[in-house]
Formats: C-alpha cells, structure tokens, sequence
C-alpha cells in the first residue's frame, strides 16, 4: 500500500465545501474534535483512481488566514506547521462560482504559502444560470494552478478533481501576490533576519495570535535586527494586503469571467422580501419555533414511549429468563434501563437537528442571526441562540448540542450555560403532582391558579436562563474580539445527503460521547438503591412478612411486595444517603423520603415522582393513590402536614433552578470537552436553587 | 454632514469613501468592503440594526455601530 495522500478541503463558508467532502469520502468519515478545543474535526477517506488513496481533512470555514475565531485559528495553525501530521500534501480551495471574487482572496493566501492548491469552484451547474462564463484555461494560468470546474449537487467534476489530487506534484507553488510591496522595508528586514523561512508564512506569524508548530515566537520579538510594528500598523499593513490581493483578482476576473446580468433570475431578493421583513419576517421565523416545538415535543413522544415500552419488556423479558441474581438483576435492572435512558433521547436529538440542518443549508439561518441579533446580543447571546433556548423547554440535551453551529464561542458556552434553566419536558410530572397538592383549584382573576402556576414557572425558567446569560455576558472576558460580519448566502434546495449525514452524525456522538456517562452514572445510582449495609436490607422479605404475620392480618401479595420494596429503598445506600441530608434539606421544609427522591431525581427529574411512589409503596402509576400518600404525609420536625403550601412552593422553585439531570451535565462535558463547565454548572445551579428554595420556605410557613 | 452606510434607505445605493481601517473590522474589508465599491441596502431589521447590504456582490449583514463608520457617497 502507497502512502496516503494528505489533502486539505478550504474553504469560505457557504461554498458547498461540505458537500465535496461528502461527494469524495462518502461515508468513510469520522468526527472528532481538536485536541484541547471544541471545534469540529472532519476527516475521511477518499478512494482515488489505481489503487491510491487520499486522507481528505475537512477544515472549518474561514473568510481568509487572518483568524478572528477558533475554527478559523485551526486553519492557520495547521497550514503554517509543516511538521503536523495532517500538514496536506495538496490543498484544496473549494469556491463558489458566484462569489469567486472573494472565495479567491482566500485562495492567493493559501498559495503564497507554497503549498500546491487546486482551486475547485463549486456549484458550477448554475454557471449559465446565472449568466456567468469562464475562460477555465486562462484562469489557471493567471492563478498558476489548476482549476476544476465541480458540482457537488449533481456529482459533477468529482472525478476530474480527484484526478487532479493524484497529480499535485505537478501543479506549481509559485505565489500569486508578492505581499511584500505592502512595506518593501519592513520585509527587506524581516529577509534578513530570518533567511530560512518563507517570508509570507513569517508575515502571518507576526499577524495572528496562534501557536505556530516551529516557528518560535518569542525569536521573533527578542530579534533586534528589525523594528516591530504597532498593532495598529500591522493593522493598515493587513488592510493593504488586502486590497492588492483584490487589485490582483480583479484584473485576473476581468480577463476571465464574464456575466451577463440579464441573466440572472433573483430568487434571492423576492425571498428575503417576506423572510426578512420586519414584521412577516417574524411571523415565519416563530411559525419555525413552533412547528420545531411540535416535533420535539409531541411527534418525538411516539418513538419515546416505544423505546421506553421495549426497553421495559426487553428487561422483564431477562428477568424471566436468566436465573435470578445479582449479575441479572444487573443487566435487567441496572444496564438495560441505563441504556434506554439513552436510546429515549435519539427521537428528539434526531428531529431537531433534522429542523437545524435544513435551515443551516437552506441559508435561512443567516436570515435568523438577522432578525434576532439586536434583541440577543443584550444578554451576550447570538442570534442562533434561540434555537436551542426555545428547544430547551422540550430537552436540554438537544439543545445543547444545536449550540455548534454558534461560531463564537463566548456567546455558545453562554448559551451552554443557561440552557439547563429552561423548563424542560421531564419537569412537567414532578412540577404537576406538587401543584396539584398544594396550590388550590380555584380561580384567580378568571384564571385558574394552578395552570397560573405552572405558566410562571415556565416564564421563571426563561426569564432566569435570559438573566444568567446576561450576568455571565458581564463577568466572562473574551480574548478574542468580537466583531458582527454574518454572510447572507444564496436560498438552496437542501442536499438529503448532506442532512442525513449530519443528523446521524450529531445522533452518534450523543450516544457514544455522552452515552458513555450517562450509563455510567445510571448504574452507580442503580447499585445504591439496590443494595444497602447491614441485615435490615439483606432480610427485608422476612422483617415486613413477619411483621404482618405477628398481627395476622390478611394482606394480598401484591401490597406486601410493594411493602417490601419500599422497606429495602429505605434502607438502601441512596436511603441512607436521603436520611443522611435531612438536616440539610429540613429548612426546605422537606423529610427524608424527599431527600431519597431528590438524590435519584439526579438520573433524570422525572424519577422523583416514581421514587416517591416507592418509598409510599404505592404502584408508581397510581398518581391519585402518590396523591393521597403525599398528602397525609406528616413533617417529622414541625408537625402538621409535610406538604404544605410553603414546602411545596420551596419543592417547586428547587425543581426549576436545580441542575438535577446527569445527563445535562454529560452533554455539556462532551460539548465544553471539559469537566470544568458541567461542575460548575453543577454546583452554581443546585446552590442557587438551594438558596431561593430556603428563602421561599422560611418566608411562607 | 457625513454620508454613512446607515444613511442609506432601502434600494439605495452608495460608493465607499476612504475609510481608517482602524475600528472597522478586518473581515469587512476582506468580504469585499473596500474604498471605490458599491454598497446597496437592500434590509433593514427594525431600529435599522443590524442592517443587510450587497457591498460589491457580497451579500453580509452588520451592525447599524459599524455601517455608521464607512462613509459614503451616494449615487442615483
């Protein structure tokens, strides 16, 4: 086997660039991340013509070499380390025929970095569209290169590229724009202090503010054989570069291309008419939100309850299967459940990013930066941030994750942050059992006060997530400058095969990347509540029997088993864990058995309700009968009835502000790639939950 | 009085004057925002910001705090 071929797809963004990856790798790609940061590592491989075969790295999109984010820093940091096992062989700049003009500013940059690119412009079926031709041969000899003419949509000119990857030893690697003339001085000096390197690449080194493989820095500064320049010259320096970067693309196009503006048929501006509109274009982009809403919320809920009913009959089915035992109960009580908890999720991971993906590569996304900018960008939020917030009140995992397409990444960890205080779906059993204990059915001002009640602490859940995004806005200090440039591209037909792919993508690395934790943690909780010290746990059956034995009473079997769970529940780890806080949660106005749910609701919130229901030792589908068991609870401290209004609001507020959702904190681990942000998350959330929770109680009652 | 990008209504069109590079963002310049192009407004969102221009071909959106920096003159 020859050696692979290392190929580099760049690209501004919005070219097409991810569709000539899908086109060359198929699905010979995997997904990962740079070591240290989060941005998004796409690699494949490509199966070129006589048995060769190239690695096709798929590099974030980027305007030029000139960074201003962390996707585009990648870019930088791999094309000035040659020593990078990934440096390419041959780089591809993938173009847009209607946007040549600045797709090619890019493109002279890479080349003056001597590295054989090909320049494939894309979308090239909508040439006579559009009214445009190309003198193709002209063209690569005034760009000294080659040129392929591609469409990835209709699988046009894929072979002939890769063709002309197999043969990039003979495409020249002399530069286009002598960049140098800018300050002919200043590079006169920079010559001769550094002999050895490429002057360019030296150029960029000084520019940018990335880790450069082998070039050292701090040489740089301490050689005093020339002067360095103040920011701000660098800064007039780069603007000259830019412009004889376009003075040489104009005077290339001129010669070149051609269009015929009679031609051109806008679809674009009788779109952006209605869907930027100040008013209608609100009107869609909420018809959007809602129609998103109804996916996660009510079409994922099919899918759902047949996960959840096929993963309880895969379980039952084990239990009667296998002979009874710890390893059993394991599998049947503690593995399989921990992997439904996370197979439930793919329906909802699924249809939102099916949503996202389309309005990603339909280019409507843009179109909501726009619209939402100015209302966002008061809480340090993007314009994309309402995506995933609005996605939050159905899951917060999905949201998260819908955070990736926030190119910056102050206003993404924020949005990561404060997505967790929406009102999600699995709050909805826990808040409506306490509501229906506590708050009365009566009605206040024509509405009736328990639907009043849930309605503020959606609003509640909003309003704090709006609140923390604003003060971490404040507080968090970015390095990187903030700059609003979003690109409005053309309107497209989305590609299948580009949505497909992202969304089993997006789906698979929820599974494998949180996955892993979340069943890790599954099983730690299932181990305490299934297993306790001392003999009480261990004779549990014997204990209750005889209790009910010694009195003679005439019980059915049924009750005595629940009986008999709720007795080892209490006397398991997590039991005496729950017993262990009381004093701690007794100024919430809670007991123990509240503590017990409170620590298991920690897999997921809605567990509260079933714990209880074991504790009560009551079938958990009986919600009237929990009712009833919860009502008559007595408060062990004060007296009188444990629910009351005050312990019930303090309940409520506890569940709202809480980060009571293991798997929440494993989505942020994989998505921040840190366990730094989870545990803050963690700790913050559930201390200011604690906080107001106590407040409210010692207030109330 | 200095003629801006955020002077502009929409459909109207206008040629970048000499501006200092200074403030205005490096990425504007590269998408094309350059002294001698031709700017148009073609949207604004309301409070006129951000707003959405077609600068030389390129279609991009920016704040209403960076249109006030690129002056202008206005054609037709």
């Amino acid at each position: 086997m020859g050696k692979q071929i290392n190929v580099a797809l760049i690209g501004n963004p919005n070219t097409g660039k991810t569709s000539v990856f899908n086109q060359l790798t198929g699905l010979n790609q995997k997904v990962g991340n740079y070591p240290g940061i989060t941005v998004e590592k796409k690699e494949g491989i490509c199966k070129l013509p006589r048995g060769l075969k190239a690695h096709i790295l798929d590099l974030p999109g980027t305007y030029s070499l000139n960074a201003s984010s962390f996707d585009e820093n990648v870019v930088i940091e791999l094309l000035l380390n040659k020593n990078d096992k990934d440096y390419p062989d041959v780089a591809v700049v993938v173009s847009d025929v209607e946007n040549l003009k600045r797709n090619l500013l890019l493109f002279t940059q890479i080349k003056d970095l001597g590295i054989p690119t090909i320049l494939a412009i894309n979308m090239a079926d909508r040439m006579e569209r559009r009214g445009i031709s190309l003198d193709v041969e002209l063209l690569e000899e005034r760009l000294k290169t080659k040129v392929a003419l591609v469409s990835a949509r209709k699988r046009m000119g894929i072979d002939y590229l890769k063709e002309l990857i197999i043969n990039y030893r003979h495409i020249p690697i002399e530069p286009c724009v002598n960049a140098s003339v800018i300050d002919p001085e200043y590079f006169g000096n920079l010559r001769k202090a550094f002999p050895n390197q490429s002057l360019y690449k030296l150029w960029l080194v000084i520019t940018q503010d990335v880790n450069f493989g082998n070039i050292n820095r701090a040489e740089l500064n301490t050689n005093t054989s020339f002067n360095t320049k103040s920011t701000s010259d660098l800064k007039r320096l780069q603007q000259k570069e830019t412009i004889i970067r376009y003075q040489f693309i104009n005077g290339v196009l001129k010669e070149t291309m051609s269009v015929d503006k009679n031609a051109a048929t806008d679809l674009r501006s009788r779109l952006d008419r209605i869907l930027t509109h100040k008013v209608w274009g609100y009107v869609i982009f909420f018809g959007i939100l809602l129609l998103i809403f109804q996916a996660i919320y009510s079409w994922s809920s099919v899918p759902m309850d047949w996960i959840d009913a096929t993963f309880a009959s895969l379980s039952e089915i084990t239990k009667e299967t296998f002979p009874s035992g710890p390893f059993t109960s394991l599998i049947a009580e503690g593995i399989i459940p921990g992997l439904g908890g996370i197979v439930i999720f793919i329906p909802q991971i699924a249809f939102l990013f099916l949503f996202i993906s389309i309005l990603e590569e339909s280019g409507y996304m843009s179109r909501v930066v726009f619209l939402m900018d100015r209302i966002m960008r008061r809480f340090g939020l993007s314009g994309k941030s309402v995506v995933p917030l609005v996605s939050g009140t159905a899951c917060a995992i999905p949201a998260v994750m819908a955070t990736r397409n926030i190119e910056n990444w102050k206003e993404r960890l924020i949005t990561i942050l404060v997505v967790p205080f929406t009102t999600c779906s699995a709050r909805l059993p826990v808040y409506l059992i306490i509501i229906a204990l506590v708050i009365p059915d009566k009605s206040f001002l024509g509405f009736n006060m328990q639907g009043l009640t849930l309605m503020i602490l959606y609003l509640l859940g909003f309003g704090m997530a709006i609140f923390s995004a604003w003060l971490l806005h404040k507080i968090m200090k970015s390095n990187l400058k903030s700059y609003f440039v979003i690109e409005m591209p053309n309107y497209k037909v989305p590609m299948v095969k580009n949505v497909a792919i992202n969304v089993v993508e997006k789906t698979k690395s929820f599974v494998f990347g949180a996955g892993k934790i979340i069943l890790a943690i599954s099983i730690i909780l299932w181990v305490l509540a299934s297993y306790g010290p001392g003999d009480d746990f261990e004779n549990a059956e014997e204990i209750v029997t005889s209790k009910y034995t010694e009195t003679e009473q005439q019980v059915n079997h049924d009750e005595i088993e629940e009986e008999v769970a709720s007795f080892k529940l209490k006397n398991s780890y997590i039991g005496i864990m729950g017993k262990g806080i009381e004093p701690v949660v007794a100024p919430l106005g809670y007991d123990w058995k509240i503590g017990i749910a409170i620590i298991s609701s920690f897999a997921a919130r809605e567990v509260f309700v079933g714990t209880l229901a074991t504790i009560y030792s009551v079938g958990s589908d009986e919600e009237e009968t929990i009712k009833n068991r919860m009502a008559a609870e007595i408060n062990p401290i004060l007296g009188g009835p444990l629910f009351t209004f005050a312990s019930g609001v303090s309940l409520l507020l506890f569940y709202a502000f809480a980060m009571q959702c293991m798997s929440t904190l494993a989505i942020v681990k994989k998505e921040t790639n840190t366990w730094k942000w989870p545990v803050l998350q963690l700790i913050i959330m559930s201390a200011f939950a604690y906080v107001v929770a106590l407040i409210a109680f010692q207030v109330l009652k | 009085m200095k003629v801006t990008v955020a002077n502009l209504k929409r459909g109207q069109r206008g040629i970048i004057k000499e501006f200092s590079a200074e403030h205005v963002p490096l990425k504007l310049l590269e998408m094309g925002c350059l002294p001698g192009n031709e700017v148009e407004m073609v949207q604004t969102a309301p409070f006129q910001d951000p707003m959405y221009l077609n600068i030389n071909g390129s279609h991009l959106a920016i704040r209403k705090e960076t249109a006030l920096l690129i002056e202008i003159e206005l054609i037709g």
